[in-house]
């Protein structure tokens, strides 16, 4: 604080200090203590709001643990967005290593021009590409069928798989960013020495390569998995019938049922699932959070 | 660089197959914008048609979206860019467990799911009476850029050389003008980066808006309650455009990168 005053003075260490903290304060620490504080309160008319009906309780989260529907979706939804994560790092993984050293560097902006191409087109026109490239009748098939692998047309949307295509497809590049940066961090003549000194390449892979890319592992598994259970975009679009997510339910209750307790609770055990998975990847991988924000 | 080999071949063909699997979907939703078929696909190809780029212009109710994305847009950029760069400066002049646990609360927006910012910021500002509106989206949204702001403009700071500072200041600078003179010039390429990015994820928001949006539409709850309300070609109009206007930014970064990069 000293530092900040010696430096920039009393007025602008003010404006400093103030912007940081309506940050902070307004946008992000108590509105999720009001989420917190809401979860446990009832839903009521307007007029009994404050009234004697207005008291704390467990109720809101006892409709969860009392619904085995719902327990289901978000068990699914924990499972499914695990899956998501280890799909998109095994797909994302030997990019990352060919792109940080194997590929020319001069190539290396073009090809990143056309990856970021998919990066900043929005969520939900991504999930809607894959909703008409997968339809029944639609050009995966279509050409499928043209090239004689198949015969007849597959039904791609069924239980979780057109929601685990679109989350794969939408959320890899959060994968293959964070790894690529990683390793290209690390020095190739370590994977010469280790070379020279006769590992096999899987062995070189496991020992020097994969320890040193951690910290991007950590920073894109949290991002894949946490933008997943997040997602309503990808689930909505590319769902069938036995296919919930657990964010569909969060937003019945909020803007169907107009239930905004129970809706918070819901939303609060999606924020716990995340904060346990942060902290269970930062466990695993020992690693900090300032690795993983990256 | 490593030595060529002759299993490079392998990754040579992985990335052309990554890079189809990336971008065949959007040709082919852009495509389909063309096709003049009620469904949106583009086989079977019934014909060319420009009718759906026409019913797109007709639209009105997607002009508001567009005009609404914007303006909520740049709100979020002239509220997070100073903000996430405050925050930069506070968190690089300190140091210890207070850095440690202000970092945390920092980046913890970006950790967590847009629906749940969303709900908080909804429930939040209900209590004092402000309702669901584009403003409530645009704080909710300001809540997580400034932390993407904040982190370029951190990584930025690492570099900059503090004695320039104190001797602007022992030879009589006022703080105002090291603040201008000396430490923002240093700092505006990560500024412009942190605005570009928070402009970008501004518009792509879906799940944050959802929830704090009230009645009005932007441009992704537009496409959003088209898709679910039957789909017509128009979205892959729309798309179409979209999607040019990326390519046409990322061209335009390039170029530039390319020239800077020339004359250093």
């Amino acid at each position: 604080m000293n530092d900040l005053l010696n430096r920039y003075g009393v007025f602008l260490t003010t404006v400093i200090i103030v912007l940081t903290a309506f940050w902070l304060l307004m946008l992000v620490v108590l509105p999720n203590i009001y989420l917190f504080e809401n979860s446990f309160r009832p839903y009521l008319p307007v007029t009994e709001v404050g009234g004697p009906k207005d008291v704390y309780s467990l109720n809101n989260y006892l409709t969860f643990f009392d619904s085995p529907i719902h327990m289901n979706v978000f068990l699914w939804t924990v499972i499914y967005s695990s899956v998501v994560t280890v799909i998109c790092f095994v797909i994302a993984y030997p990019l990352a290593y060919y792109l940080s050293k194997i590929a020319d560097v001069r190539s290396l902006p073009l090809i990143f021009l056309m990856l970021f191409i998919p990066l900043w087109v929005s969520e939900i026109l991504r999930a809607f590409a894959w909703f008409i490239v997968l339809a029944l009748k639609g050009p995966l098939n279509a050409s499928l069928i043209g090239m004689g692998i198949i015969e007849t047309p597959i039904r791609w949307v069924t239980g979780f798989r057109g929601v685990l295509i679109g989350l794969v497809y939408t959320y890899v590049l959060f994968m293959l960013l964070p790894v690529y940066n990683a390793i290209q961090s690390l020095d190739t003549n370590q994977i010469e020495a280790a070379e020279d000194l006769g590992a096999p390449w899987w062995k070189t892979h496991l020992r020097v390569i994969l320890p040193h890319s951690k910290p991007g592992i950590a920073s894109g598994a949290v991002m894949v998995f946490m933008l997943s259970a997040g997602s309503i975009l990808v689930p909505t679009l590319l769902a069938s019938t036995n296919s919930r997510w657990f964010t569909e339910i969060i937003q019945q209750w909020m803007l169907e049922s107009l239930d905004w307790n129970t809706g918070s609770a819901y939303a609060f055990l999606l924020l716990i699932l995340c904060t346990v998975f942060v902290s269970v990847v930062m466990r695993v991988f020992r690693v900090k959070l300032s690795d993983i924000a990256k | 660089m490593r030595q060529k080999r002759s299993s490079d071949w392998l990754f040579h063909l992985y990335l052309v197959l990554f890079l189809v699997y990336m971008i065949a979907p959007l040709v082919v939703m852009g495509g389909a914008a063309f096709n003049d078929s009620k469904f949106p696909s583009v086989y079977p190809w019934v014909g060319w048609t420009d009718r759906w780029f026409v019913d797109l212009w007709n639209d009105s109710r997607m002009w508001t979206a567009f005009r609404n994305t914007i303006v909520v847009a740049l709100a979020v950029v002239a509220i997070s860019v100073p903000i996430g760069t405050a925050a930069a400066i506070l968190i690089n002049s300190i140091s210890g467990s207070t850095r440690s646990f202000l970092y945390g609360l920092m980046v913890a927006p970006i950790l967590t799911p847009g629906v749940v910012i969303g709900i908080s910021t909804l429930l939040f500002w209900n209590t004092f009476g402000i309702g669901a509106g584009l403003h409530l989206s645009v704080l909710g949204q300001v809540s997580y850029i400034a932390a993407f702001v904040m982190l370029l403009v951190l990584a930025r700071l690492q570099s900059f050389d503090r004695g320039l500072e104190e001797a602007a200041l022992d030879l009589g600078a006022s703080h105002a003008q090291v603040m201008r003179r000396i430490l923002l010039p240093h700092l505006y390429p990560a500024i412009g980066a942190g605005a570009a990015i928070g402009f970008f994820q501004s518009i792509e928001n879906f799940n944050v808006t959802q929830f704090t949006r009230g009645n009005s539409d932007t441009l992704t709850v537009y496409v959003f309650s088209k898709v679910r309300s039957g789909i017509t070609p128009t979205i892959n109009a729309l798309a179409l455009i979209l999607i040019a206007f990326t390519l046409l930014c990322a061209v335009i970064y390039e170029v530039r990168r390319r020239s800077v990069a020339r004359r250093a």
